[in-house]
């Protein structure tokens, strides 16, 4: 048995679904912010899954661009957490809901 | 050949929007400057177009001026355009004639008003819509001219805003002018609909081919015209306005409630007779409310003290003597005596206003008397007035008069009664206004003592202008001497281009005895009422400050105006304020707003619901969106397979 396309979609699947399980039950904000890089990197995977199977490298090209975007966003996001954490001294996101009515 | 007719309104149109936008900088006399020239100037230039007019024979007298086309809309063409033949020529030579005389009479009266430039610019608005109206070549022109002529009465009525009488009765003239309006704009829209033009020539010319004699059309047409002319020229049941426009300054009054605007009413008529002959009940309604008014408001005018309603409801009677002499097909008959009268109730009015202006603003007739030696050109001047307006023999108001009586009499749609009614109206004319005369000039001195002091005669710019109206009252009536005496009509003969006529014979034949018998008649019983006002007024004056109960209930009725305005108020006014108040209430509040309140309160209960999906919870906005996610793609994929 080979490794066809679908192999690796059904791994791309299950890494985004841990991704956003972890998103939505993790409280701590760095493990949110590390499993939204997991969901990103499942993307990246069946970008080039696709990019691989189709003979064309254009998907791969994305990924370097998917991955630049994945390094900023990381950089922010952990600014943002830090200083939140000077701010309230936690980075549990159900302690942040001021955002409402 | 006629030179512009635009010149003639243009002129004060201009004295207005000087006036209007800089006058306050300005000092007093070169407001008057301004006003009192640019009228003075169009008066001239309207003596200059009549006598080139009179050079014409008769059949080319008519100069049509078409300055742009105004509404050009499928078949509705309506250019700005003028119009200038014998009727409207006699009408603007009386307008700015008239006119510019009481400017020159204003510059004294209202010598010391605050608001000075304001009345000039008013009093020339009021002119050029005057002229607009007169002029008009279209009946759209003219009915700008009709509504701009009301608009002024209402702010000059008005014009002292802070008293509240004065603002009431601004706004009751409108309101019952805007009756009226509705009648006149609902005549033009029929006119329309049956002629596709609205060009007056074009009317006159084509309403023998189209209309038949007595048909319900012309009928209709011509009876909303005249509900138009009822409410501006005051006549039965709308005339209730103009004795409550006294409130306005007497010049106004002069002007406007006595001299020209009320006379529009007539005017209309006249203009369009063409159509008004060609309906018989039309004509008949005319006469029998002309007479009726005449009479109606002669017996009001018995006993009011008030010397400027006194002259009011004098206005409304003889206005109701043009309107009888229209209504029998005297068409020409009506306008000359509405120049007669524009004379001399003009220089009655402004010889009220002397008076008034010599006993500081005193209007009651009671707190006058003896005032003959005081104020002697005012006297004089104003007994010329009322000598014309009673009809004594070689004034002015003498011919005019007794034409009307006349035609009433001989013409094809007189009848005797409406003779008899115009001669008892010109009895009781007689007796209010040497009542009036009695009152304030003879007789011992009634006046307030804190008054008396200050009694003079008034500045000579004042004077002047009753002085010249004086001179026309008395000669004004030699342009029409009726063929009994040797003249040859000549008003009438010069009017007759302009004007249709009935069908019939215009004048039954009648022996020339009979003229001269009823004519004595008339004067007899005007001499009659002169008689009697002297042995109540002068001779044993126990009238002069009656007390009710002694004089019976026919004086009440008369001295409230046969309650008049309390039957309209409770008819009309108060009806109508019942049903705006439950509209209000019902409509306005409950269902407008409510509707409007349940939209409002709606959008806030569905915010108060939803309000409860925006956590603020991060978290909880992902689940909800993974799960639309999930929704929407296995949606996707269910069709898919």
């Amino acid at each position: 048995m080979s490794l066809g396309l679908a192999h690796f979609l059904v791994l791309s699947a299950v890494i985004f679904s841990i991704g956003v399980i972890g998103v939505i039950t993790r409280r701590n904000a760095i493990i949110v912010l590390m499993s939204i890089e997991l969901m990103l990197n499942a993307a990246n995977l069946a970008l080039v899954a696709f990019s691989a199977f189709r003979q064309d490298p254009d998907g791969q090209i994305f990924v370097f661009f998917v991955i630049a975007v994945a390094a900023a966003e990381a950089a922010v996001g952990l600014a943002l957490i830090m200083l939140l954490f000077r701010n309230r001294k936690s980075i549990n996101v159900d302690d942040f809901n001021l955002m409402k009515w | 050949m006629q030179g512009p007719l635009w010149l003639i309104p243009l002129l004060p149109l201009i004295g207005f929007l000087i006036n209007g936008l800089f006058g306050k900088r300005f000092n007093r006399m070169l407001v008057s400057l301004i006003a009192c020239g640019t009228s003075g100037l169009s008066f001239a230039w309207s003596l200059v177009l009549f006598f080139r007019l009179l050079d014409l024979p008769p059949s080319s007298r008519i100069y049509a001026e078409r300055i742009f086309d105004w509404i050009v809309s499928g078949n509705l063409n309506v250019p700005l355009e003028f119009n200038l033949d014998p009727l409207s020529a006699i009408m603007i030579l009386v307008v700015t004639g008239v006119g510019t005389l009481i400017h020159i009479y204003s510059h004294g009266y209202m010598g010391h008003d605050e608001s000075y430039a304001r009345y000039f610019s008013y009093l020339n608005l009021f002119m050029f819509s005057m002229l607009l109206l007169v002029l008009g070549g279209n009946l759209l022109v003219m009915f700008i001219g009709w509504e701009g002529v009301g608009l002024c009465s209402y702010l000059l009525i008005g014009f002292w805003f802070t008293k509240k009488s004065a603002a009431d009765a601004g706004k009751k003239a409108f309101i019952v002018n805007r009756i009226g309006d509705f009648g006149f704009l609902l005549g033009i829209m029929l006119i329309f609909v049956t002629f596709g033009t609205l060009n007056i020539h074009q009317i006159s010319l084509q309403a023998p081919e189209l209309l038949q004699v007595g048909g319900g059309i012309v009928t209709a047409m011509t009876l909303l015209l005249f509900i138009g002319a009822t409410g501006k020229s005051a006549q039965i049941p709308l005339y209730v306005w103009l004795p409550d426009a006294m409130e306005g300054p007497t010049p106004v009054s002069a002007l406007i409630h006595a001299a020209t605007m009320v006379t529009a009413g007539v005017y209309m008529v006249a203009r369009l007779s063409a159509l008004f002959v060609l309906a018989p009940i039309s004509m008949a309604v005319v006469a029998i409310i002309g007479a009726v008014t005449a009479i109606f408001a002669a017996t009001i005018a018995l006993t009011q003290f008030d010397i400027k309603r006194v002259l009011a409801y004098s206005t409304i009677s003889q206005l109701g003597y043009m309107f009888l002499a229209c209504g029998v097909g005297a068409f020409s008959a009506g306008i000359f005596h509405l120049v007669t009268h524009a004379f001399f109730k003009a220089l009655l009015f402004m010889g009220a206003g002397s008076v008034m202006h010599a006993l500081s603003n005193e209007q009651d007739m009671r707190f006058m008397g003896g005032l003959r030696g005081k104020i002697p050109t005012t006297f004089w001047t104003m007994l010329i007035g009322t000598l014309a307006i009673s009809g004594i023999p070689g004034l002015s108001g003498f011919f005019s008069k007794d034409e009307i009586l006349w035609q009433s009499f001989s013409s094809a749609r007189g009848h005797f009664f409406l003779w008899l009614i115009g001669v008892l109206a010109a009895g009781l004319t007689a007796f209010y206004m040497f009542r009036l005369i009695f009152l304030t000039f003879y007789g011992s001195s009634r006046v307030k003592s804190d008054v008396v002091k200050h009694l003079h005669e008034s500045p000579s710019v004042m004077t002047l202008p009753l002085i010249a109206l004086a001179i026309l009252s008395i000669i004004g009536g030699y342009v029409g001497v009726p063929h009994l005496f040797g003249g040859s009509n000549a008003f009438g003969s010069f009017l007759d281009s302009a004007l249709a006529h009935p069908p019939e014979p215009a004048e039954l034949h009648h022996p020339a005895y009979l003229e001269a018998i009823l004519m004595a008649a008339s004067v007899i019983i005007a001499l009659i009422g002169i008689f009697i006002a002297y042995r109540i007024y002068v001779a044993k004056p126990l009238m002069i400050n009656p007390s009710p109960d002694k004089l019976g209930k026919v004086h009440t009725i008369l001295f409230h105006k046969y309650y008049v305005d309390e039957f309209y108020g409770a008819t009309v006014v108060r009806p109508f304020i019942k049903l705006s108040e439950l509209i209000y209430n019902l409509i306005d509040r409950v269902l407008v707003d409510g509707t409007i309140n349940i939209v409002a309160y709606m959008t806030l209960w569905t915010g108060e619901i939803l309000k409860w999906f925006q956590t603020g919870n991060v978290r909880n906005y992902i689940v909800t969106f993974m799960l639309g996610v999930v929704l929407f793609v296995g949606y996707v994929l269910l069709k898919w397979i």
